[in-house]
């Protein structure tokens, strides 16, 4: 059965968890025990209805502020696909956990209140969407039945995101007039609504298309981990293991390693479940490889004719998470980036970008917590990458503080601007 | 034909590979629990045809089904891992804790002072858990490469963002990290993975007659460490384990589930979570689970 992870982007406020727990409830996800659970600390804090948000925020720090501060991880499954849901937290003091969890989503949800329209919050969740290069956005226009189910609401809604999104890089948007509280249109179809002829959400969920989002087309393989069994069966088993970060390869290939720019043939492909074919994107496998090179851990198996970009000078956003330190310009830190590490320095601030408004502030040389900002980067080694859009595996990396060790900045490559 | 789980066994080789290749010395928990079962094959499968680089360790409260441990030594034995064994009972005998004592103790929060010591002494820095995300509140918020300060503590507001599949292992000496890399694996993935792959498990797994006896409102079995109560009236059931843990917290599930395939139609099913059908240990308090996993816990 195919897996779907999708984002779900809010607050409490917007009825993001009344939504899940719409779709858990209404997919019988939700079990006896924890329904049991949560009824009872509802009564106990004297709650009028059940909190579904009990659900997820599961902490105890989120329980006693009744906002959701770190990802959650929920799961359900219908006939028709798996999911995974990570559940976001919507305030902006807790950008850098959206961003851990919208940043591997097939899809986002972000939720509209139907009484408000786009606020300041929507605007700067659709950038960090847009930013991650999230394929699939889903605006819930929630709350219908407290304007009357008026289709001149969706309209302006609607009408009023997409002048604002046209500045956006959004692929794929879907508008849904949704009563999470009520049901219309999360799991059936509303009666409340005929004017409205899309699908439901889960419907949606269940169908969207999403086999073309991965990079089928530019090869990637960083190599992970060189597997030479130490066993007297398998004298000359060398095997390269890693995840395919973009491209299909074959047996028979001809492949070119990076940096050193060596050339040979694939001759084997083994995976956990025993030889294969081929090997697709996100697929975990072995290459066996015609000529004994010296490959190493970093390395990356490309296609002699299609090769990723090799530079110690890069460009990127950067989204600032460490809330110990800002980012300083010219310190020394690590950066990871695919299965290589090296060190790093932030060159320069080109601007930070105001996630509210979209303005670009320049004149800035240190980015806080929750800041982004346009960067340059020297790094100590070539780094091999291809810009973020293009792939978001080889185009991400991660910024660490070498004396605390956190991961203090996630940045995605982009071509140097001309 | 690829499998249904292959997006799954694809992410969790992958973090167990990382880790090889990051920690100077990793160690997967193993306990003959259905969950360990399956991450021990997915690192033998992660590295094959080499062996797993890394040993694997149980930490035993003393307090097992018999056929949990005949399973544990013959599993090891066949896949040619390496097993260390981390006693609870050592831990009492040398003074480190105090064992407990009554018709209700059970050693189960014992085993963290045994867990830390047993990290200490041989220096892991990596320490593979098969905790899934689906089980518990507290452990669907834990990221898959979860920091330990040098006390073995979690700080669950303090955890490091974790993006796209880029792990941060980053640690100072004396520190360690939980990996748990079957965290977005549900009960029914792992049930699907064991009939996939004709995985073998403990017996007890299966459905089978035993005496046991109703303790707030859960079967539990008899045995040499869990009595029952003068009031508590022993039975012989029909039952089955949906969760190993110590026996003196486990509880059995009414059932007559006795292959795979009959597990996977009554976990399909299932109205209550496995946790909350069969421990007696999440039940302690609202945040049972993040507390105890904030010292050190698994």
């Amino acid at each position: 059965m195919e897996r779907l992870r999708f984002a779900t982007v809010g607050s409490v406020d917007d009825g993001k968890s009344t939504l899940i727990g719409r779709l858990l409830y209404d997919s019988k996800s939700i079990f006896e025990d924890q329904l049991e659970h949560i009824e009872a600390v509802s009564k106990r804090r004297g709650d009028d209805y059940v909190d579904l948000s009990l659900l997820t925020d599961g902490l105890r720090a989120e329980r006693e502020q009744g906002i959701t501060i770190d990802v959650a991880y929920r799961y359900f499954a219908t006939p028709k696909r798996s999911f995974i849901i990570a559940d976001c937290p919507g305030h902006i003091q807790y950008t850098r956990n959206m961003i851990t969890g919208a940043s591997n989503v097939d899809l986002a949800i972000v939720l509209i209140d139907a009484r408000t329209g786009v606020i300041e919050q929507t605007r700067r969740h659709s950038l960090l969407v847009s930013l991650l290069g999230v394929p699939h956005l889903v605006i819930c226009v929630n709350k219908m039945d407290l304007v009357d189910y008026d289709q001149a609401v969706f309209d302006r809604i609607r009408a009023e995101f997409e002048e604002f999104a046209s500045r956006l890089d959004l692929q794929d948007v879907t508008f849904l007039p949704i009563s999470a509280l009520a049901g219309d249109n999360c799991v059936t179809r509303s009666a409340n609504m005929p004017w409205f002829e899309g699908s439901t959400l889960l419907h949606h969920l269940e169908n969207v298309y999403t086999a073309s989002d991965d990079n089928r087309i530019d090869t990637r393989f960083p190599v992970q981990f060189v597997i030479r069994p130490q066993r007297s069966e398998f004298p000359d088993y060398r095997g390269f293991a890693g995840r395919v970060a973009g491209g299909v390869l074959h047996a028979g290939d001809d492949v070119m390693v990076l940096p050193s720019g060596l050339t040979t043939k694939i001759t084997g492909i083994d995976s956990p479940l025993g030889p294969v074919e081929k090997a697709e994107p996100g697929d975990a496998v072995t290459l066996l490889l015609a000529d004994d090179l010296s490959i190493t851990r970093g390395d990356m198996i490309c296609r002699p004719n299609n090769r990723p970009r090799v530079s110690q000078e890069l460009e990127a956003m950067l989204c600032w998470m460490d809330d110990a330190s800002p980012m300083q310009q010219d310190k020394i830190y690590s950066i990871k980036h695919t299965t290589n590490t090296a060190r790093a320095k932030i060159t320069d601030v080109l601007y930070r970008l105001n996630i509210s408004t979209l303005h670009r502030e320049t004149g800035i040389n240190e980015l806080k917590m929750n800041e982004i900002g346009r960067v340059t980067l020297h790094t100590t080694a070539p780094i091999m990458f291809d810009d973020y859009h293009q792939n978001r595996s080889t185009g991400c990396f991660i910024i660490v503080d070498e004396a605390t060790g956190q991961t203090a900045g996630a940045g995605m490559l982009l071509s140097p601007r001309t | 034909m690829k499998s249904s789980l292959s997006g799954l066994i694809d992410e969790s080789v992958t973090i167990i590979r990382e880790v090889a290749a990051e920690f100077e010395r990793p160690v997967l928990l193993f306990s003959g629990g259905k969950d360990s079962v399956v991450m021990l094959h997915l690192a033998v499968r992660a590295f094959a045809p080499a062996r797993i680089p890394f040993p694997v360790m149980h930490i035993d409260t003393g307090h097992n089904f018999d056929e949990v441990i005949e399973f544990r030594d013959r599993c090891v034995a066949d896949m040619g891992v390496q097993l260390i064994v981390g006693s609870v009972q050592a831990s009492i005998d040398s003074g480190r804790i105090a064992d407990v004592t009554g018709p209700r103790a059970s050693r189960n929060p014992l085993q963290t002072v045994t867990l830390l010591d047993s990290i200490a002494e041989h220096k892991f820095d990596a320490v593979f858990g098969g905790a899934r995300r689906d089980e518990e509140r507290a452990r669907a918020k834990e990221r898959v490469y979860s920091h330990r300060d040098s006390f073995g503590q979690w700080d669950p507001k303090n955890q490091r963002p974790e993006l796209w599949g880029i792990y941060n292992g980053r640690h100072r000496q004396g520190e360690h990290f939980r990996i748990f890399p079957i965290s977005n694996w549900t009960e029914l993935d792992i049930w699907s993975f064991i009939a996939e792959y004709n995985i073998d498990l403990p017996s007890i797994y299966y459905a089978h007659r035993r005496p046991v006896f109703r303790r707030d409102n859960m079967w539990m079995a008899v045995t040499s460490f869990l009595q029952p109560e003068a009031n508590e009236t022993v039975v012989e059931e029909m039952v089955r384990f949906r969760t190993v843990g110590d026996a003196t917290c486990t509880a059995a599930i009414e059932s007559v589930a006795s292959t795979v395939e009959d597990i996977i139609a009554e976990t399909s099913v299932a109205r209550v979570t496995e946790r909350g059908a069969t421990r007696a240990d999440d039940r302690m308090s609202e945040a049972g689970m993040e507390d105890r996993k904030r010292t050190g816990y698994f």
